[in-house]
């Protein structure tokens, strides 16, 4: 008898449960955002969410990363499979665009918030003809040098702005003894491409002009600026620390904050990381120019965007959320809860870390550009731009010679890119 | 003889019904996948949709220097992780289980137990505990290598093109030389005592023992684990994941037919996934895989002797 009762209580209870949920579910609509950035969920789910929620009544958003490495892979899975999030973060160039191609992206060009974006800004996200834009642009990174500033003033060294300058700061360094001079290792292939090649390339091939021409196919990588960085790179092996050959990227993050090395070639996302981990001063410093009085040239990254699931149940409300990453709303919160990461849009933002504001302070001085691989050039097989991380990292290591990599690319891409084709 | 034909009549449904599970899960996630995937690798992309293409992604595996020359790299190296542990593990292992089997080794139990210990850690943690260890940085092994005096002989081999693979095949043959171990200990404790015995009485004892009774008699087990070795580490993958990644460095140097597997199926970083390049790289792994094991089971385990005790 008294089991029978709490059954008939428990029953009620959840009746009363069910209907409940049911009842809001009928109100608000939940918007779920796949990205790769499980680094930021923090900042996500305390800043920028409550934030747009507040604004939007009626609309939940819940961000769901998975590990960057994975995240192409699954998210194509879900995609096919049915399952993905109504929002999707989209990877620069050819991931999305083949997700766009597939029926997968929705076209966002035509919602309020992209009157907000430059034709830049927009590459990354558009068809090779520009006519469709298919994510909102969030943010770009920007590769520079990162330096202790402590370890600088100890050894009075000044901030290098050329090549020789840069060179004979290492030097003094090595001299000292005390620090590594630069903190980069090859285990991981990609930071000696990534932080190495495509951080100092854009002065030899002068940024965009460089950029275009090979994709053109009016220059070669066998050509002399294409050839000179890795020439530059072979020279900074006397500079890592012992074994850097093994070295991974969180250990050369490591190294550098716990002011052991002097110098890292970075970028722009290492910043949060930077100012929680490292207890010194910290200063930024542009790629150095060949000779004092050449323009430069900086990686100015088209990075992450968002775009709509075109299978979303909601899509109004995720064209709100949408409509809303193009706001100055939006990029005064991203831009300064993710330091390091810079808004794309057209609107004056105002950035309170200091190392931030030096990196975004170059694109007033330098011209921008975006990572010389990425656009068109790493479709087919050989896949050029792991190719590069390997040949960077060789050519680091001093296995193969920069004339043999800069070939053994060309060789890669006469294979399978045609430019007139395109 | 007539009623005999009687009791053959009624179906026998039970051998059915016993096997139906069994049957059903198997095909519904091994053989089903297998043929879809043996499938996909005829046919490619195109513009205009899939359209089937015979054998021409086999040929281009093969042939076209861009691929073939991954595909070669990845045999090659994957035959070279073979090689070291068919080398170092098995005898290793055997060596084990010989000493284990010592009846006068004391604490038995305890070198049993730690010696298999890890085999039944993940990957992971294998693969990110040597990175550790080996690491010029925090590592211990340069330390611990001073203090014998051969420090000298220190590299950071998982970044050296010419060592990474030997080092993370040696790693994996740490991680399972307790599978050999414990087959052939299973085996040389079956060998009954009378055999032994007689051995003994015969004046062969000791090593002379070992090389012509024991191990004549767990031949058989050393087959199995021969071919255990082979179709394990001709699927392997996890562990040069875990500690080299997908692009498996230095320069393609650690790349094993599951890395460049995984590379070509789900793609990496800029390079998009290639779900038939993928399906025929996986179809070659099986047929080098069934090519392996039938060798040994038409070829080898007919021609071994059994003994029946």
């Amino acid at each position: 008898m008294k089991q029978g009762k709490i059954h008939n209580v428990l029953m009620a209870a959840t009746v009363i449960l069910a209907t409940g949920i049911g009842s809001a579910a009928a109100q608000t609509v939940t918007l779920t955002i796949e990205s790769w950035r499980n680094d930021d969920l923090q900042i996500w789910q305390e800043k920028i969410i409550p934030a747009f929620e507040a604004a939007n009544p009626g609309i939940k958003v819940k961000f769901a990363p998975t590990a960057p490495a994975e995240y192409n892979a699954i998210l194509n899975s879900k995609l096919q499979a049915g399952s993905a999030g109504d929002l999707i973060t989209c990877r620069p160039f050819d991931a999305s665009l083949s997700l766009y191609n597939d029926g997968h992206l929705a076209p966002v060009q035509d919602l309020d918030g992209m009157k907000n974006f430059g034709s830049v800004a927009k590459s990354g996200w558009s068809t090779d003809d520009g006519s469709v834009t298919f994510c909102v642009p969030m943010a770009s990174v920007i590769h520079g040098f990162i330096y202790n500033k402590d370890a600088f003033d100890e050894l009075g060294i000044p901030v290098p702005a050329t090549e020789a300058e840069f060179f004979a700061a290492l030097d003094k360094i090595k001299a000292d003894g005390n620090y590594i001079p630069m903190a980069m290792g090859t285990a991981d292939q990609w930071e000696a491409a990534t932080m190495g090649y495509q951080n100092i390339g854009p002065n030899y091939w002068k940024g965009e002009e460089g950029r275009l021409a090979l994709i053109a196919g009016d220059q070669k990588l066998t050509d002399e600026n294409w050839v000179m960085p890795y020439a530059t790179l072979a020279k900074w092996k006397d500079y890592l620390g012992d074994g850097f050959e093994a070295q991974s990227y969180p250990d050369s993050q490591n190294l550098f904050t716990l002011g052991r090395a002097a110098i890292y070639p970075a970028g722009s996302w290492e910043i949060t990381g930077f100012n929680a981990q490292a207890d010194f001063k910290t200063g930024a410093f542009i790629p150095p120019v060949q000779n004092a009085g050449d323009t430069c040239y900086i990686s100015d990254h088209v990075d992450i965007a968002l775009g709509m699931n075109t299978k979303t149940e909601h899509p109004e409300a995720a064209k709100t959320f949408l409509n809303w990453v193009g706001s100055a709303e939006f990029a005064a919160l991203y831009s300064n809860a993710l330091p390091g990461f810079f808004s794309l849009s057209n609107h004056n933002v105002t950035l309170e870390d200091p190392l931030a504001q030096e990196f975004v302070s170059w694109r007033g001085k330098c011209s921008s550009t975006i990572r010389s691989t990425y656009q068109i050039l790493s479709r087919g097989t050989p896949n050029l731009e792991n190719e590069t991380w390997a040949a960077s990292a060789s050519v680091i290591k001093g296995t193969e010679t920069p004339e043999a990599a800069g070939k053994r690319l060309q060789d890669g891409l006469n294979a399978w890119y045609k430019p007139a084709m395109k | 003889m007539a009623q005999q034909a009687i009791l053959k009549k009624p179906v026998r449904w039970h051998i059915a019904v016993f096997l139906a599970p069994a049957v059903l899960v198997y095909t519904a996630i091994m053989i089903i996948p297998l043929f879809g995937t043996l499938q996909l690798s005829l046919f490619r992309e195109v513009e205009a949709g899939t359209i089937y293409v015979g054998l021409q992604n086999f040929r281009e595996l093969l042939t076209d220097p861009h691929w073939s020359q991954s595909f070669w790299n990845a045999l090659w190296n994957n035959t070279w992780f073979f090689i070291i542990h068919m080398l170092v593990q098995n005898p290793i292992g055997i060596l084990l289980a010989a000493i284990l089997s010592n009846p006068k080794l004391r604490m038995r139990a305890f070198y049993r137990t730690a010696i298999f210990v890890p085999t039944i850690l993940s990957f992971v943690i294998v693969g990110f505990v040597w990175k550790l260890i080996l690491s010029p940085i925090w590592g211990v092994a340069p330390n611990l290598l001073d203090l014998v005096g051969l420090k000298f002989l220190f590299a950071p081999w998982l970044g050296k093109e010419e060592y990474a693979l030997t080092t993370l095949a040696l790693v994996s043959v740490w991680q399972f030389v307790g599978i050999p171990m414990m087959l052939i200990y299973a085996a040389l404790l079956s060998i009954p005592d009378e055999i032994l015995e007689a051995a003994e009485c015969d004046g062969v004892t000791g090593m002379a023992q070992f090389w012509k009774i024991k191990l004549p008699l767990v031949l058989p087990a050393i087959g199995i684990i021969s071919i255990l070795t082979f179709v394990g580490n001709f699927n392997a993958f996890d562990l040069i994941y875990s500690a080299q990644g997908a692009l498996a460095g230095p320069n393609f140097s650690t790349d094993i037919l599951g890395t460049f597997l995984y590379r070509t199926f789900f793609g990496f970083q800029l390079q998009l996934g290639d779900t038939h390049m993928g399906a025929t790289i996986a179809s070659m792994m099986f047929f080098i895989i069934l090519t392996g094991v039938s060798l040994y089971l038409f070829v080898i385990q007919r021609r071994m002797q059994r003994y029946q005790f």
